[in-house]
């Protein structure tokens, strides 16, 4: 199994179908978000001034999460990562370029694009107007492309994944990944508590904490341990 | 239930609770989640319906045009869901009002302002790199694309230069 729902080559029917289910997991993101508190502007900006670093937390743990998921799924069989690698090819200078300019945007406006639409559901104004500024961007982003000659082509490297141009197997990797994540998730929970001082407590991370932290590792060293496996596609880099 | 809206999800919880969600999208979809394109499907929708002669002479808007109706694309229904798990979220949590969200000291029309800039900037940079944080740093990071981690850094990157300079809006 690939994909249930290859969605451009589906018919009417299952089409329909395909659709229903954008709607669901839409539903279930935008839920996640919002409760994390991505519907508001100075929770998610408290990331670049160094009291609130819930951006980091909840966006790294995604990705370690849905990472293991993928490498795991892999190494038993049951996914082909290099299908979905497919999706994400490489052109690494328009990367750069475009990752400094949404980084800058994103705490002028207060939010990235997807958090704007969360904010815009939640009934906040600045949100609307980011949403309509993003709609406007990309507009003008058509207009000038022809100007921009060869450049958002340029550093092209197909879908190199992480572990093709570091030559290790993805098991491997995705438990680097999950290493630096928690060093990170440590040294940003230090950052918070000295920009708030003692005075004011940061909201307690508890037992929940741990055992996610916990989990993370277990999963990422049951993955290292399936290269044993002879099923998996991931052993290769 | 008791509503506080000051009360959000332990940031791992929810970061687990979004991988999960991300990973059935990976296993359902072939692909990740998404947001600016979308929205940029919006923009095309609105220019072709005001402007259709001046859309066909645009590429990346004729491009669009060209695999039928702007809407009818599985990213602009999963933002429908989006906007309604959102609701329900804010609903819920009690944080559903209708305001803009700023520092005590800096007007709301200033605000305003630097958010639709800011939205300007964006999602030109969303075309550029080919997905916002979304659909390139989230999604793409978890399938360990090289160009979406240096997308990621470079938002990172981008946000702390800039911060300084805009810190008025917040306090």
């Amino acid at each position: 199994m690939t994909t249930i729902f290859p969605i451009e080559a589906l018919s009417d029917e299952r089409r329909a179908l395909g659709m229903a289910v954008a709607v669901v997991v839409g539903i279930g993101f935008g839920f996640v978000l919002e409760r994390s508190g991505f519907g508001r502007a100075q929770k998610l900006v408290g990331q670049f001034y160094g009291y609130d670093f819930t951006v980091l937390k909840v966006m790294f743990t995604a990705i370690v999460t849905a990472m293991l998921g993928l490498v795991v799924l892999s190494s038993a069989g049951v996914v082909d990562l290099a299908a979905i690698q497919f999706n994400y090819p490489t052109y690494l200078w328009p990367m750069i370029v475009g990752g400094l300019l949404l980084g800058a945007g994103f705490v002028m406006s207060g939010y990235c694009p997807g958090t704007s639409l969360v904010a815009t559901a939640s009934g906040k104004l600045d949100g609307v107007s980011t949403v309509l500024g993003v709609v406007a961007g990309g507009l003008v982003y058509a207009h000038v492309e022809p100007a921009l000659g060869a450049f958002p082509n340029s550093g092209k490297l197909g879908a190199l994944s992480l572990s093709a141009w570091l030559g290790l197997p993805a098991p491997i990797v995705a438990a680097f990944v999950v290493a630096i994540a928690i060093a990170a998730f440590l040294a940003g929970e230090r950052i918070e508590r000295m920009v708030a001082g003692a005075a004011e407590a940061v909201a307690p991370t508890g037992a929940a904490r741990k055992w996610i932290f916990v989990g993370l590792v277990a999963v990422a060293l049951a993955g290292v341990a399936m290269l044993a496996l002879p099923t998996g596609t991931s052993a290769a880099p | 239930m008791e509503r506080n809206p000051s009360k959000f999800w332990n940031p791992y919880a929810g970061g687990v609770a979004l991988g999960l969600v991300l990973l059935v999208t990976f296993l359902l979809m072939g692909k990740g989640l998404g947001a600016s394109g979308a929205t940029y499907r919006l923009g095309v929708w609105a220019v072709s319906g005001l402007a259709p002669s001046h859309a066909e002479r645009v590429p990346a808007i004729a491009a669009v045009l060209e695999d039928g109706h702007p809407l009818d694309d599985w990213l602009v229904f999963e933002v429908v869901g989006v906007l309604i798990g959102g609701v329900l979220g804010a609903i819920t949590s009690g944080r559903f009002s209708r305001e803009v969200l700023k520092g005590p000291t800096f007007s709301s029309a200033r605000r305003i302002g630097f958010a639709i800039a800011g939205g300007v900037v964006m999602g030109f940079a969303a075309k550029l790199s080919r997905g916002c944080t979304s659909g390139q740093a989230l999604s793409g990071g978890a399938a360990m694309s090289v160009g979406s981690w240096a997308f990621m850094l470079s938002v990172f990157a981008g946000g702390y230069a800039v911060a300084y300079f805009l810190r008025r809006q917040w306090r």
